[in-house]
């Protein structure tokens, strides 16, 4: 019996998620629906634990749905790389769940609550999908699934003009993912098979055809959106400025973490084996993005009033750090932009529970009303300072560990103008992390402001779990390191 | 007669750039989802007509038939459909939000509020 659950456990993964959406539904309480999505999502970070310690142990796990083998029947193949983003996103899930039960009382409204939560679920269960599929098909569905149920996340906050933010990025969302159907269905047409794996052998031998280069760019512009790589950001922003502070924090350390692992799974599991980094521009072509979203998101965070604003828009120039990390094509380049992709969850994840801290008690995250806030929050904003430093990348954090391997990388190419722009990037992050700090540290309180106490544990806890866990793993990386190091492998195995 | 033999492709960008062009060029909430829509319908006219094969019939074990059309392609564009009616349904409920909250489902008037606020 527990022989053959656990043969079941990547199925499990993604279906218990699913099932326990509509239950939260259909319960209507929000007490009750708060304890089956975190239990839940504890359950999750179980079986994904479970999954990475048996590929570490046995290899890729290949699970055939409904016994049907590939390439006829959907197939979920669990390598490192998968293993490795179903930790990430189950552990996101897991921390930020805890933490939501006060900020979301206090950001939602109550007969809205138990809907949230079941949002939440079906959210997890289509990233959860997204990372283990094996399906380029299936992987379609489970992005919408993610996507579709953050609109309603994002809707969900007080402030109206979340509701303008999700409208937007329902539109451009929706596009993105019509385009990488578009990408899918080219390839279909070429190859007349949707299984990854089957891709990959396929189609490096097509490399010229039109009908396969058209599918590639459909793909990358699609998933691009999604992934809010420069100048496909714009719905961003606003998304993560108006989202309830929990929102926030699950979708900017998963939402775009995924999309970005999906890139990767489409650009070198199925491309990897052809000549595109040979002769076609496109490492030029990304790795000049990623520059622009590292300088751009960076230089435009400085100008921001509203925090969550400022957050989202580094968020934008930490991805163009994965996607330069990515478009390296190497494997120290690529396990510098899958650890930055986890170590970034964590302290983005952070932050963000920094700011839904602080929108309790203050009603707001503007620059102006958080003066002489370290006097009266002095946990909450301590953890925004330790967060803060991740950002810029100080030694002992995890960010420096991350930007570390990325100089490396740029270093074994030659490229010194991207180690220039890394070290702008990260000066850039210097000052709007001190704007912060300036007003809550060394600003005395506005007269005649409201006495304010410390965030209830509740919160302050989830929050502190993640930038210590970012701390421990920027001292001891060895484990994030290795596991990101095969994963790059898995995933370049195309390319060498 | 190339042209002829193709027009479901002819077809599907038409319906494309129209689609998309509506939801770029628009500032009216609604226009843009019809847009949307018209752009996700190009993608299952694309799929349906690539599983078409030449002389083919509905994929049934009968005597006499030996060519038939490519099932699959129909099967996923049923799930885009749904995802498809998703999509909308989401897209118009948001705006009937935004109209409540705004009292106009005009961008540029939602904006000029914005500005003023």
């Amino acid at each position: 019996m527990t022989a053959s659950l656990f043969s079941h456990l990547p199925a499990l993964q993604v279906v218990l998620a699913l099932l326990a959406a509509p239950v939260c539904l259909v319960l209507r309480r929000h007490g009750a629906a708060w304890l089956i999505a975190t239990g839940m999502t504890w359950v999750l970070l179980a079986i994904a634990l479970t999954l990475l310690g048996r590929v570490l142990e046995t290899g890729t796990i290949i699970y055939s749905l409904g016994g049907w083998p590939a390439p006829w029947g959907i197939e979920y193949r669990i390598d490192l790389a998968n293993a490795f983003m179903l930790v990430i996103v189950t552990l996101i899930g897991s921390v930020v769940m805890p933490y939501a039960r006060a900020s979301i009382k206090a950001e939602i409204e109550e007969p809205r609550i138990y809907l949230f939560y079941c949002m939440y679920l079906l959210n997890l269960a289509g990233l959860l999908g997204i990372a283990i599929t094996g399906d380029v098909f299936n992987l379609f569905v489970f992005l919408e699934i993610s996507s579709l149920s953050s609109y309603v996340m994002i809707s969900l906050g007080r402030d109206r003009k979340a509701l303008i933010a999700a409208y937007r990025y329902l539109i451009m969302g929706t596009i993105g993912a019509t385009f990488y159907i578009i990408g899918v269905g080219m390839m279909y047409q070429v190859t007349g098979t949707l299984n990854m794996a089957d891709l990959a052998t396929l189609v490096p031998d097509l490399y010229g055809n039109r009908t396969i280069m058209v599918a590639l760019a459909f793909l990358l512009v699609g998933l691009s959106l999604k992934l809010a790589l420069v100048p496909l950001h714009l719905w961003l922003p606003d998304a993560y400025t108006h989202a309830p502070s929990a929102v926030s924090a699950f979708l900017a350390s998963t939402g775009t973490k995924v999309a970005v692992y999906a890139f990767a799974r489409i650009l070198f599991t199925i491309f990897g084996g052809s000549g595109i980094f040979d002769d076609f521009g496109l490492q030029e072509i990304l790795v000049s993005l990623a520059i622009a979203a590292m300088i751009g998101g960076s230089a435009v965070a400085l100008y921001q009033s509203n925090v969550k604003r400022l957050l989202a828009y580094s968020s934008i120039a930490q991805i163009g750090y994965m996607i330069l990390g990515l478009s390296m094509a190497s494997v120290i380049g690529m396990t510098a932009g899958l650890v930055h992709l986890f170590n970034h969850a964590l302290m983005k994840g952070g932050l963000f529970m920094v700011m839904g801290c602080v929108f309790l008690r203050l009603g707001s995250v503007q620059i102006e009303s958080m003066e002489g806030l370290a006097k009266r929050m002095p946990l909450t904003m301590a953890a925004f300072v330790a967060g803060g430093f991740g950002l810029i990348g100080i030694p002992l954090t995890a960010g420096f560990i991350s930007k570390w391997y990325l100089i490396q990388g740029a270093l074994e190419k030659g490229w010194w103008p991207v180690v220039v722009a890394i070290l702008v990037s990260s000066l850039l992050a210097v000052i709007y992390v001190w704007r912060v700090v300036e007003a809550a540290y060394f600003k005395p309180p506005p007269k005649g402001a409201a006495e304010i106490t410390e965030a209830p544990a509740s919160m302050l806890v989830p929050t502190w779990v993640m930038i210590g866990l970012s701390y421990y793993f920027g001292i001891n990386a060895t484990l994030p390191l290795d596991i990101a190091t095969g994963a790059a492998e898995t995933l370049l195995g195309g390319v060498q | 007669m190339e042209f002829i033999g193709l027009i479901n492709y002819w077809i599907v960008i038409v319906l494309m750039m129209t689609g998309f062009y509506i939801v770029i060029s628009h500032d009216n909430l609604i226009k843009k989802i019809v847009g949307l829509n018209i752009f996700q319908v190009s993608v299952f006219v694309f799929y349906i007509t690539m599983a078409k094969v030449k002389g083919g019939t509905a994929p049934i074990l009968a005597d006499g038939i030996t060519t038939y059309s490519n099932p699959l392609p129909h099967v996923l564009i049923l799930t885009a459909i749904v995802v498809g009616v998703a999509t909308t349904a989401l897209g118009l409920a948001l705006v009937v939000r935004i109209r409540d909250a705004y009292g106009t489902i005009e961008d540029d008037e939602i904006e000029k509020q914005e500005g003023e606020s």
